[in-house]
């Protein structure tokens, strides 16, 4: 039972790891602000989902699993709204020019 | 090596190269941007020594409210820097150079030259713990064996908030801090200001009650409630309210206030200032941090807000 909960662990943590790695990519690589932000909210969505979801079966109890996944759902909130300001101000500075 | 030491060194490194990136780096706001990094990964060094009290307001304040300030700092500076950008003369970069460096050596030698073992009144504070019914050593320090540096503390904010509306024109002395922040009454600044606020006041009241017995307390519960404030007035739902108000100013002194009258109580039926009656520790240091915390709330929320800018209408 340890076993298959340590297997799922490692193989979500991997996963959510593989999207934070190609989110830094696609920041880096990504020429405009657009792409960058679209590169960005898959790590912090995606990306840090898959690693609670690889943590929840370590947390050992109802309540640290809880606080696992309220940070992901305030992290999600967060990320979701900086995104949608950073895009906005770039879409009007484009436009102004 | 294990793997932890080895996230340490990387942490370290990453800490060191940041601190030179801020220095180095030409913009202002790039420079803020590098400290407000700086400030989140130190957080996370304090929490691997153990000292998540400490993590906690190094987060808060060097991570979040110190880089608000600054980044309105940057804001301010970006129209005036290209008039300050001629290069100081060969003598003023020297002389720098040399204070620069003289205090890192002064402070590189502090540390190199601790005591081994270094001192420690740890096990003294560990000891003493069952005097005020408070399980959380750092909160025992703070509210009763050091309560004077806590106290002294928070008239330093009182003092930091004088200066900052001493900063005022005279026309708009007693009005309201700050521009007025409009924001689309539908766009997703203000709903974020609608839905966070409800979860940030309950963790904010969560981290201060918690600080008797867990990491928390009141500075940290305060900032995370300034925040939230801060939030609000951004989006344009509350406006800032005018320095005049006699609320606002009671509010202000609550805290030091409340501090200094136990202080001076301590010295009328005690054995010295700020001693508290053993029996009666526990619900006058909590009376104290109920103070402290909107104290530090109001004072925080004001000091991002900036100097009086409005008359009131």
């Amino acid at each position: 039972m340890s076993l298959a909960r340590d297997m799922m662990t490692i193989a979500a943590v991997s996963a959510g790891v593989f999207f934070f790695l190609a989110g830094t990519a696609g920041l880096l690589r990504f020429p405009d602000t657009l792409t960058r932000l679209h590169a960005l909210t898959k790590a912090d969505n995606l990306g840090l989902g898959l690693v609670v979801l690889g943590l929840l079966p370590q947390a050992g109890s109802l309540r640290g699993g809880l606080k696992l996944v309220s940070i992901w759902l305030l992290v999600l909130l967060a990320g979701a709204t900086v995104s949608q300001l950073i895009a906005r101000t770039a879409r009007q500075g484009e436009t102004a020019r | 090596m294990n793997i932890a030491t080895i996230f340490e060194i990387v942490l370290a490194a990453v800490v060191l190269g940041l601190g030179i990136w801020t220095i180095a780096v030409r913009e202002t706001y790039s420079a803020t941007v590098g400290f407000v990094a700086y400030g989140l990964l130190v957080a996370l060094i304090w929490v691997r020594l153990d000292a998540v009290d400490v993590a906690l307001t190094e987060a808060a304040i060097g991570g979040g409210l110190g880089g608000v300030l600054l980044l309105g700092a940057a804001a301010r500076l970006r129209d005036a820097e290209p008039t300050v950008a001629e290069a100081p003369g060969i003598v003023t970069r020297l002389s720098a150079a040399a204070l620069s460096a003289l205090t890192a050596a002064a402070l590189a030698g502090a540390i190199v030259f601790l005591p081994d073992p270094a001192p420690t009144l740890a096990p003294t504070v560990v000891s003493h713990a069952s005097a005020t019914s408070l399980a959380n050593p750092v909160t025992n320090v703070l509210m009763a064996f050091r309560a004077m540096d806590t106290m002294l503390e928070k008239v330093v904010l009182l003092l930091a908030i004088i200066g900052v509306w001493s900063l005022a024109p005279d026309n708009a002395w007693g009005g309201h801090p700050g521009p007025r922040h409009q924001a689309d009454p539908d766009g997703i600044l203000v709903f974020l200001a609608r839905l966070l606020p409800p979860v940030g006041i309950v963790v904010a009241i969560y981290i201060f009650w918690t600080g008797a017995d867990h990491p928390g307390g009141a500075f940290q519960g305060g900032a995370i409630l300034a925040s939230m404030w801060v939030l609000a007035i951004m989006a344009g739902l509350t406006d800032t309210p005018p320095v005049g108000r006699r609320w606002l100013r009671f509010v202000l002194v609550a805290g030091p206030g409340l501090f200094l009258l136990v202080g001076l109580g301590g010295l009328w039926v005690g054995a010295a200032f700020l001693a508290y009656p053993p029996a009666l520790a526990k619900p006058l240091i909590l009376g104290i941090e109920v103070a402290m915390i909107l104290t530090i709330a109001a004072t925080l929320g004001l000091l991002l807000a900036g100097a009086p800018e409005r008359g009131v209408k």
